[in-house]
């Protein structure tokens, strides 16, 4: 205590813990401290790396590279481990804080040469926009200026996209409701079924909208029914995710009192659970069908119907006021419909 | 009176809101009625059941000459260039979120331009990503550069959205106990403001790369670079094995995106 009060640097990084407070709860240490490992795999390169000189020529050369990569990878997972640890900083009345690394250097290791190579990928150049800005500026003013004489174009398409959307929406979330009960953890026993049923959701989920309406357009031919079928599976991947991490979340214990009275499985799933998960799903297939206004829009693009076709051929005869008519139009529908489902959602919750 | 007799007449008074449910139960019914009627079903196209097959049997047999090609036109490449795009188009979009944040936050600005600078930076949200890219392939040509700049646009409507709400979140209070302290201004923003803001900014900017890697495939349709130009060139001209090709790699990038995305944003959440 020789230094005055004012010399103090505070140090609010979580984790700061004064010694002689409450004892240092730690992790359990894993079975192999990770440092042992690092150092292992750098051994197993060299001697992979060694190895490679005794044998013949094409798995030598195989051999020289794994063993160089192991190697490297162990010496660097073995640096980032030493960086990581926390450093002890006593401080000036002889209290000590451990004070956690900063992860900014490790993520900038990975991030700058990343930013670096998408540069190059996608021959990013600031003076084609600094040169051709105004061109931009140009047709967002065209844009601002709405044809209001084209509005009764926008009128049908507008109509079929509400139409591809809802009808794909309650499709989706009719076919979501069972998969989604037999996707979620505290429901179904069984780690077959339940991985086999995740997987194909998160598969379904991550195909673009895009993409399944022009293979349907294929199937169904050009149209609005096209573009229903692609909402309809998109809704029914993204309805299914959300719904099953919401299930996981339902308290059990009516559903086990139940059961203990006698109760079949589904009597008590049907009584115990599904109050619990109705309000939820209702609440996610509203959130659904807000989102897939915005995605039905554009589906005309590929040919599924709806104000696509309109956007499509307005911008390709450069007719950006009329543009503008169908944005306003688009924009007016989203804000009416997300204010009607956010009412119902919080009437919902 | 027994007590289950209570709970019985309990039960039989409770609030009747039947005809609540009734009501937006016919009003939903009704609504579905008459969209599904504006939906034409002309019934399966010549050929139609030919692509289902065709894109059935390419997703499970992809053509793995092109799924491991080292070449720019390999699957590797093109979602390559895909993440490129989505990873700058990201940043340059957390970066250009920060003064539409700060401008659309009551905290800091009046009222009124709040209020303005809201309302546009909704109308710029709401317009999808695909006309901005449409409108911006005149200005930059066909290309990655395209898709960059598209999604930097675009992703500035959610980032700053989600900053407001970081910005307001912050508590003012560790201001104060830091000023007891004696600390300076820079001590008090690098210590109490900084540490508070960053978790929430870096989860949004990886949660918005995560939208944008997928937005980034289909952005390829009208010629903004990445996996989806040619994923739609080989669906047009029916190359159901390449098509697999690109799907598989594209599903299996995104899954993967998704995965560490998720830990990242858990991690950043609920500490290290």
């Amino acid at each position: 205590m020789t230094e005055p009060r004012q010399q103090y640097r505070p140090n609010i990084q979580a984790g700061a813990q004064l010694a002689d407070a409450a004892p240092v709860v730690r992790k359990a240490e894993p079975r192999i401290p990770a440092d042992l490992l690092a150092l292992g795999l750098a051994a197993l390169g060299a001697v992979v790396f060694d190895i490679s000189y005794l044998t013949g020529e094409p798995l030598r050369r195989l051999l020289f590279w794994l063993g160089l990569c192991l190697a490297a990878g162990g010496l660097l997972s073995w640096l980032i481990h030493l960086y990581l640890q926390p450093v002890r900083v006593t401080l000036n009345n002889g209290h000590w804080v451990m004070r956690p690394r900063s992860r900014l250097l490790l993520v900038m290791v990975f991030l700058l040469p990343a930013i670096w190579l998408s540069l190059l990928a996608t021959r990013f150049n600031l003076g084609i926009i600094t040169q051709r800005g105004h061109h931009m500026m140009g047709i967002l003013g065209r844009i601002f200026t709405p044809n209001f004489e084209y509005f009764g174009k926008v009128w049908p398409p507008l109509l079929d996209t509400l139409k591809m959307s809802l009808v794909g929406s309650a499709l989706g979330s009719f076919l979501s409701l069972p998969v989604a009960v037999m996707a979620s953890s505290n429901i179904n026993r069984s780690k077959v079924s339940l991985w086999l049923l995740r997987v194909v959701v998160n598969v379904v989920r991550t195909l673009p909208t895009l993409i399944i309406a022009s293979v349907s357009a294929l199937i169904f031919g050009l149209g609005t029914f096209a573009g229903t079928v692609a909402i309809t599976v998109f809704t029914f991947g993204v309805v299914s995710k959300m719904l099953y991490e919401s299930i996981e979340t339902i308290d059990m214990g009516p559903f086990e009192a139940m059961e203990s009275l006698g109760a079949s499985r589904f009597q008590a799933f049907w009584s115990a659970c599904m109050p619990q998960i109705l309000p939820t799903y209702l609440s996610h297939s509203l959130y659904s069908f807000e989102m897939n206004i915005r995605a039905a829009s554009i589906l005309g693009y590929v040919g599924a119907g709806g104000l696509g076709i309109l956007i499509s051929e307005r911008v390709g005869w450069r007719d950006y006021e009329s543009l503008g008519t169908v944005l306003v139009a688009l924009f007016v529908t989203v804000l009416i419909i997300e204010n009607l489902t956010g009412y119902m959602r919080r009437k919902l919750s | 009176m027994q007590q289950s007799e209570r709970i019985l007449k309990r039960y039989n008074e409770r609030p009747q809101t039947w005809w609540r449910y009734a009501l937006s139960f016919l009003v939903v019914a009704a609504a579905l009625l008459w969209s599904a009627m504006g939906i034409e079903y002309k019934g399966i196209a010549t050929r139609g059941s030919d692509v289902a097959y065709g894109v059935l049997h390419g997703i499970f047999n992809p053509d793995t000459a092109v799924l491991f090609d080292p070449g720019e036109y390999g699957v590797g490449y093109l979602l390559f260039e895909t993440a490129a795009i989505a990873l700058l188009g990201t940043l340059f979009g957390a970066l250009l979120a920060v003064p539409f944040a700060f401008l659309s936050s009551d905290r800091i600005v009046p009222k009124p331009v709040a209020f303005l600078v809201r309302s546009f930076v909704l109308m710029v949200r709401t317009i999808p990503s695909l006309v901005w890219a449409l409108i911006w392939i005149r200005v930059t040509g066909p290309g990655a550069l395209c898709g960059v700049v598209t999604q930097s646009v675009c992703s500035i409507g959610m980032i700053s959205r989600m900053y407001v709400t970081a910005i307001e979140d912050v508590d003012t209070r560790i201001l104060e106990s830091l000023d007891a302290m004696g600390c300076t201004r820079f001590q008090k923003i690098r210590y109490g403001i900084l540490p508070q803001l960053t978790a929430n900014m870096v989860s949004t900017v990886i949660y918005r790369f995560d939208i944008n890697i997928k937005d980034a495939a289909t952005l390829g349709i009208v010629g903004a670079g990445g996996i989806g130009a040619s994923l739609i060139q080989a669906i047009s001209t029916r190359r159901w094995g390449i098509v697999g090709a690109f799907l598989t790699g594209m599903i299996l990038l995104m899954l993967a995106i998704e995965f560490a995305s998720t830990r990242a944003r858990r991690k950043l959440a609920h500490g290290q």
